[in-house]
């Protein structure tokens, strides 16, 4: 654990990419295997499963550093996360530990399976012999709870330093089912092929906004279709049974049932990468008909009528079992029209339609459209693109239609958590109505680490009012909030909810008087909802 | 019975004495606690003040009226009798006890318990009524001990010396800069000071306290001039061009606010050190214990909570509304 928490104390404190990567290289070169499977598997997401509730845990620190509870809370409202006032707020640990992370994993996982009482002087032994920078990563782990402030990306260069293969193809071993119970650190990264487990995905290929369409060149060169608001997936058929992966590599097929068709339509050995859509009749359907399904294990067949799902296919990865990503796009997508030609046009498949220009201009007039068609903007794909993996620039890019705005004022700020314990950084915003304001939405990114102090620090004199955690303020300042979608919502005083808002700029020029009022939200959303 | 000290919107005021205890607006006589620029500023018609923190009074504010008093050395001003106590804060830094017809009052300024090496050590007040600043009042504050912390700082300082970056460490320029100072290894490397550290150094070196050689940074220095340099400044002048001249380095922040990963990571440094000059959970309770005070006023800092903690501990617990600012943890500014 010792080595695991100077890891992690390098990775937390840096600002600087060269400095992580060297410390994770460092370790992927030194720490045992079974270490290094777990580090990489609490890096990629797959954290043991939570063994204790957060209440509880809190009572019996809270015991154990002789506080009332109260106390604890207030503390926990300062610091801004729990595992972090436990390890803060415990006395001085009276022994030392010499185990390992795989270790302190075993024995958290036996934690889980006895009764309350022996789970209490388990918890309180470990915190006992566990200094605070480790105590604080087992209590992380305890709840569940553990994130490092690492990308899948640079984790990944950081094992191709350590074992010289490929960033490539160490982001496609990564992917998949895997658990560190489900394989050993060398099937997973020293066996030569990727290809083992039927369910693995490969790496989605993602693009940057675009930044200069004359840097294009001819647009010939080009091809274009609709970017799709929808949820992007990867489609796997092999062996006869099919996977559904999100790009959060998340395992969503039994949230899409209906895509079960698609196994008896399409071969064996094809995978597709696509956007899934809440589709009706000729065209998509809302975001927010989707959404509906989020988050939901299990679909009601009610919902399965209201908001039938499709995948808008995008690109072929995986052609009769033979991985075909390094084929010029033209030739993935003419192979891709062909699966879909022959398949009937009443399963949930269709090839998402190329928009044809001539110049950049037509296309240009294309984007305009976007959200007459229910999509977000353009993507570019180069025809000679090999698909790549993670975001890269140059073959693809996305091409978005610029957000919707709306001026609004700042009537409450909350404190935010993390890294921003200490700092008003989550306000909720009104429009004007009449002589009053209306809430319509929450905000909380967008702004300069120098511009939320600025906040903080005026939040703390202009207070009218303190609701727990939550300061109404002066509305004075007004804010550009920008956001993508706009939805009639009963559940909102303002009657409408938004999809994706955040603060554009601090329109410190603008009074009040200037902000935008209800009225000007109910038209946006009868254009736009 | 009147009250020994009353709270107004100039300061802390004795009316038996006449006279205001670390004012924030311009008062005929103010008595001064420690030389920080949130208790010790400029506009009284007369300070009086310990020996160090005149000095450095009169390096900051100039051609003041102030007259000494030694500690533990009893003076009578109007009916109030006054003595001078170490706070442990900073060198100089005093808790003011004021006794009138028996009953006993102090304020505490700034202080901590533990003893840094530099500053006077703190020593209790016995007291019917204490004024306790409260910056760290919370059980998350404890503090790591010095030992450990002088391990910490010069193993940060020797790693980035021997990857060829020049150590940056931000820290308040009087007393933080000159504790740090004191726990530096000089083998390791040149010592190197921002103007406003080295400002204060010369003023205390002046008054009789030892340093390690230093050497303040002009135009000319690189990291190249001095490989292996540590270079001590105001936290205001990390990332700034006066910072880059050093070329690759390794920035740190010492305070007490370190303590708190998202504060650490938020102030964007490769390593922060815990360490402050005020009291952590412990100090404070430690040092409200030994007062033996009934009534508890607390000034500035996690004021509620601790007032709170205090009445649940059977104080008589007040909060007190004040300028004092304790230790920034957002800005620069040398307030602590």
């Amino acid at each position: 654990m010792k080595a695991f928490a100077a890891l992690f104390a390098q990775l937390d404190e840096s600002t600087k990419t060269s400095v992580k990567v060297a410390a994770l290289a460092e370790y992927f070169r030194t720490a045992p295997d079974s270490d290094k499977l777990w580090t990489t598997a609490l890096f990629t997401g797959r954290r043991p499963k939570r063994v204790i509730t957060a209440a509880k845990l809190r009572l019996w620190a809270a015991e154990v550093a002789g506080l009332p509870d109260w106390l604890f809370e207030e503390s926990y409202s300062i610091v801004g996360d729990l595992a972090e006032t436990i390890a803060l707020v415990l006395p001085p640990p009276c022994a030392t530990s010499d185990e390992s992370l795989t270790d302190w994993i075993i024995h958290l996982r036996a934690l889980g399976m006895q009764d309350d009482d022996a789970r209490k002087a388990g918890i309180i032994a470990a915190w006992d012999r566990l200094p605070p920078a480790e105590r604080f990563l087992f209590t992380k782990l305890l709840t569940g709870g553990l994130r490092i402030g690492v990308s899948a990306k640079l984790m990944t260069r950081a094992l191709a330093q350590a074992t010289g293969q490929p960033e490539p193809e160490l982001t496609h071993k990564l992917m998949g089912n895997w658990t560190p119970d489900n394989v050993t650190w060398a099937s997973l990264i020293e066996a030569d092929d990727p290809g083992t487990d039927a369910s693995r995905p490969y790496p989605f290929y993602l693009a940057y906004g675009l930044e200069d369409l004359a840097a294009l060149g001819p647009p010939a060169d080009w091809s274009a279709e609709r970017k799709w608001d929808g949820i992007r997936g990867q489609f796997i058929l092999r062996g006869g049974s099919h996977y559904l992966w999100s790009r959060g590599e998340d395992l969503m097929t039994d949230r899409f049932p209906e895509l079960m068709q698609l196994c008896d339509a399409l071969p064996d050995g094809t995978v597709i990468d696509g956007e899934v859509l809440a589709f009706a009749g000729d065209a998509p359907l809302p975001f927010a008909a989707l959404q509906k399904r989020l988050g939901r294990k299990t679909v009601p067949r009610k919902l399965l009528a209201e908001a039938p799902v499709i995948l808008m296919a995008y690109d072929l990865l995986e052609h009769d079992g033979r991985d075909i990503r390094r084929l010029p796009f033209a030739d993935r997508r003419a192979a891709l029209a062909g699966l879909v030609a022959r398949v009937s046009t009443r399963a949930p498949l269709r090839l998402s339609p190329q928009v044809t220009f001539s110049t950049w201009d037509d296309l240009a007039a294309a984007r305009s459209q976007s959200r007459d068609v229910g999509a977000e903007g353009l993507m570019l794909k180069r025809h000679d693109s090999p698909y790549l993996a993670g975001r890269k620039k140059g073959d693809w890019w996305k091409w978005k239609v610029d957000p919707l705005t709306i001026d609004a004022v700042m009537i409450y700020a909350q404190s935010g958590s993390g890294r921003r314990a200490n700092l008003f950084t989550d306000y909720t915003f009104a429009v004007r109505d009449g002589d009053g304001l209306v809430p319509f939405t929450k905000a909380y990114s967008g702004l300069t680490d120098a511009e939320f102090r600025q906040i903080t620090a005026w939040v703390r004199k202009n207070t009218l009012q303190k609701f727990g955690p939550v300061r109404q303020v002066q509305p004075v300042h007004v804010f550009e909030i920008a956001f993508e979608g706009i939805n009639a919502s009963p559940r909102h005083k303002s009657g409408v909810a938004l999809r994706f808002p955040r603060m554009l700029r601090w329109r410190q020029d603008k009074p009040v008087a200037e902000a935008n009022t209800l009225d000007d939200l109910r038209e946006m959303l009868r254009l736009y909802g | 019975m009147a009250d020994v000290l009353t709270f107004t919107d100039r300061g802390i005021y004795c009316p038996a004495g006449d006279f205001y205890i670390d004012p924030w607006r311009p008062v005929p006589r103010a008595l001064i606690t420690h030389a920080h620029s949130d208790h010790a500023r400029w506009g009284m018609d007369s300070y009086l003040a310990t020996p160090s923190t005149a000095a450095v009074m009169r390096h900051r504010l100039g051609d003041i009226n102030v007259q000494t008093i030694p500690y533990e050395t009893a003076q009578q001003i109007g009916d109030a009798t006054v003595s001078f106590h170490p706070a442990g804060h900073v060198p100089g830094s005093a808790q003011i006890r004021v006794a009138v017809k028996g009953q006993v009052w102090v304020v505490s300024g700034d202080y901590k318990t533990v003893d840094d090496g530099l500053s006077e050590p703190f020593a209790p007040v016995p007291c019917h009524a204490f004024i306790s600043e409260c910056t760290f009042g919370l059980p998350v504050f404890n503090w790591t001990p010095q030992d450990v912390l002088q391990g910490q700082i010069n193993r940060w300082w020797a790693e980035s010396a021997a990857a060829g970056k020049t150590a940056i460490l931000g820290a308040y320029a009087l007393g933080k800069a000159q504790r740090l100072l004191r726990l530096l290894d000089p083998d390791i490397g040149p010592i190197l000071t921002h103007g406003a550290v080295e400002n204060t150094n010369e003023v205390l070196r002046g008054i009789g306290i030892a340093l390690p050689a230093t050497t303040r940074v002009d135009a000319a220095m690189t990291g190249k001039t001095h490989p292996g340099a540590l270079v001590l400044a105001t936290p205001s002048a990390l990332g700034t061009p006066w910072a880059r001249r050093f070329g690759p380095s390794s920035t740190a922040f010492a305070s007490g606010w370190m303590a708190l990963r998202g504060v650490r990571r938020r102030r964007a440094a490769d390593r922060g050190f815990i360490v402050s000059d005020h009291a952590d959970w412990a100090g404070l309770n430690a040092a409200i214990t030994a007062t033996g005070a009934e009534k508890i006023f607390v000034t500035h800092g996690y004021t509620t909570a601790f007032q709170q903690w205090l009445r649940d501990q059977g104080h008589d617990a007040h909060t007190v509304s004040t300028d004092y600012q304790g230790e920034g943890f957002d800005s620069g500014e040398d307030a602590a």
